[in-house]
């Protein structure tokens, strides 16, 4: 409970999420990074932290120790940095880390950011790289891949609810619309529920337009204590909650496929401590990695109840204009997915719409925004509940 | 393509027998049975489980067909991956062999067989594990 409100963001930043085939992974961390300080309106001896989340440097660019490298390149060596690993949900555990270090009073002013560089490598190659967030040895050995662990669920969910291939397909035409209004999503353009189910397939039943892209990019977030956070920003924004979860890193160690514990156990955590009820919501950025993960969030996050989520995409709840848009800036579909930028993207998507900043796309009238970003198959959840006002 | 395509060889030994014999550990407590080795029940808290001898027959839990294929597998083609729901209960990720995706739904009787996974190169350790078929009717 200590959290709720104590801390402030104050400056975002992010590069365009795309494949950035003449830029490195240093260069778009920085460039996220120095977009984010101007924007708070730091400088870079008022940053006393650095939490960096990463999936894989390591596989991806053969670079590890980032928390060094990116201070270094940042132009802040000295303080201390880190980088922080939990899948696909690395930044948003950074985030949660970096709101940590400020409520123990450790520092005042943090820089939070994410980063991956996912284009230098062959599609194959990726592929077996986001797998090994399953189980190696009992998971991906046995040729298991991203795509199908979410294909299982689809399947599952399809079976057990009657969710329909039409459903799942207009959570990636909702996303691409609302993508076609953000300078920064790597696409830019509506596509048709046609086009979703004439895509050529990559897991039965998900097709190549239920997925999201591999992406290049970084994002960025300076926090703050929040009684010092006007001195920098007339438009801070709170953090009201943040909850964090885990669960067997192998789905088929799971009771049930259709829901993610670890979002239902994160999201009661950040909606605790931030004293908010899901119908309290007035967007959420979730992480719809695949398009069956959108409409499992509608269910753990409490937007619907277990089963009815394609009810919500068939009613037009969440789209931009509805009574609570999901993902407007695009989604992982839209806007892209450089794994370990994606956490940290949503805080600064969240922070733009409660600043009321954020252009065509802009949710009207938003007091209330929450993000949710899952590591792996639902192995890690982080939710995080930020607000215009302090409350 | 980088040598960290392919599972290394000290790991491959590490799990042979559990993989090749079909070993998981079962809690002595609660009951659950789950597949490799582990030493605390997740379910129960449990430190008292033991190695068991898992059911070679199950049924299909849930599953897809991997069209587009990480890296080791890269000329493999597409291929069924499943979950799979073991007579004992046990849950395992495996691939179904032998039939074709019409054949099989959620709920189809499938069984163990024994079949190479893969290899490290022209020249290193070739690596084996169960995968699973469709139980033949009428027998």
């Amino acid at each position: 409970m200590i959290m709720r409100g104590d801390v402030a963001v104050i400056g975002v930043g992010m590069t365009k999420f795309d494949e950035h085939w003449n830029k490195q992974l240093r260069d778009l961390f920085v460039e996220a990074a120095l977009e984010a300080l101007d924007d708070a309106r730091v400088s870079l001896k008022d940053v006393k932290a650095m939490f960096v989340g990463n999936m894989g440097s390591g596989m991806w660019v053969e670079q590890e120790h980032l928390g060094s490298l990116l201070a270094d390149y940042l132009g802040i060596s000295g303080v201390p940095s880190l980088k922080v690993e939990s899948a696909c949900a690395s930044s948003g555990m950074a985030f949660r880390l970096g709101l940590m270090s400020v409520t123990a009073g450790l520092h005042d002013v943090v820089l939070v950011g994410g980063v991956e560089k996912m284009s230098d490598v062959t599609t194959s190659e990726s592929t077996h790289h986001l797998a090994t967030a399953a189980d190696r040895e009992w998971e991906a050995f046995y040729g298991m891949t991203f795509p199908g662990l979410f294909a299982l669920i689809a399947r599952r969910h399809m079976k057990q609810y009657g969710t329909t291939r039409e459903q799942l397909a207009k959570v990636a035409v909702k996303n691409h619309k609302h993508g076609s209004y953000n300078p920064k999503a790597q696409y830019q353009r509506a596509i048709s529920i046609e086009d979703v189910l004439n895509s050529p397939l990559v897991a039965d039943p998900l097709r190549l337009l239920d997925s999201s892209p591999i992406s290049d990019g970084a994002a960025a977030v300076i926090i703050a204590r929040s009684d010092i956070a006007r001195r920098f920003t007339d438009t801070p924004v709170y953090v009201l909650g943040s909850g964090a979860a885990t669960d067997a890193i192998a789905l088929h160690d799971r009771d049930d496929i259709t829901t993610l514990r670890s979002v239902v156990l994160a999201a009661k955590e950040a909606y605790n401590m931030a004293k908010v009820e899901p119908e309290d919501v007035n967007l959420a950025e979730v992480h719809d990695c695949f398009t069956i993960a959108e409409i499992l969030a509608y269910e753990d996050l409490g937007f619907a109840r277990k089963g009815e989520g394609g009810k919500l995409i068939d009613e037009g709840v969440t789209e931009l204009g509805g009574k609570i848009p999901v993902n407007p800036s695009g989604g992982l579909k839209a806007k892209g997915h450089p794994v370990g930028a994606t956490g940290v993207a949503q805080v600064v998507e969240v922070t733009l719409q409660l600043r009321n900043e954020a252009g065509k796309r802009q949710v009207s009238n938003a007091e209330i925004g929450l993000t949710h970003n899952i590591g792996g198959s639902g192995a890690s959840c982080i939710v995080h509940i930020l607000g215009r006002g302090r409350r | 393509m980088s040598d960290m395509s392919v599972p290394k060889t000290p790991r491959i030994w590490q799990l042979a027998e559990r993989r090749y014999r079909l070993i998981g550990s079962k809690c002595l407590k609660c009951g659950r049975v789950f597949v490799g080795s582990r030493k605390v029940c997740p379910q129960c808290g449990s430190r008292e489980l033991e190695d068991v001898e898992l059911s070679r027959k199950g049924k299909i839990y849930s599953y897809t067909v991997i069209r587009a294929s990480p890296m080791e597998r890269e000329k493999y083609g597409p291929y069924i991956m499943a979950i799979v729901e073991l007579d004992d209960g046990c849950k395992l990720t495996t691939e179904i062999v032998d039939c074709s995706p019409e054949e099989i739904d959620i709920g189809t009787e499938v069984e163990a067989t024994f079949r190479k996974i893969g290899e490290e190169s022209k020249s290193g350790v070739i690596y084996y594990a169960c995968k699973f078929r469709p139980v033949a009717k009428g027998v």
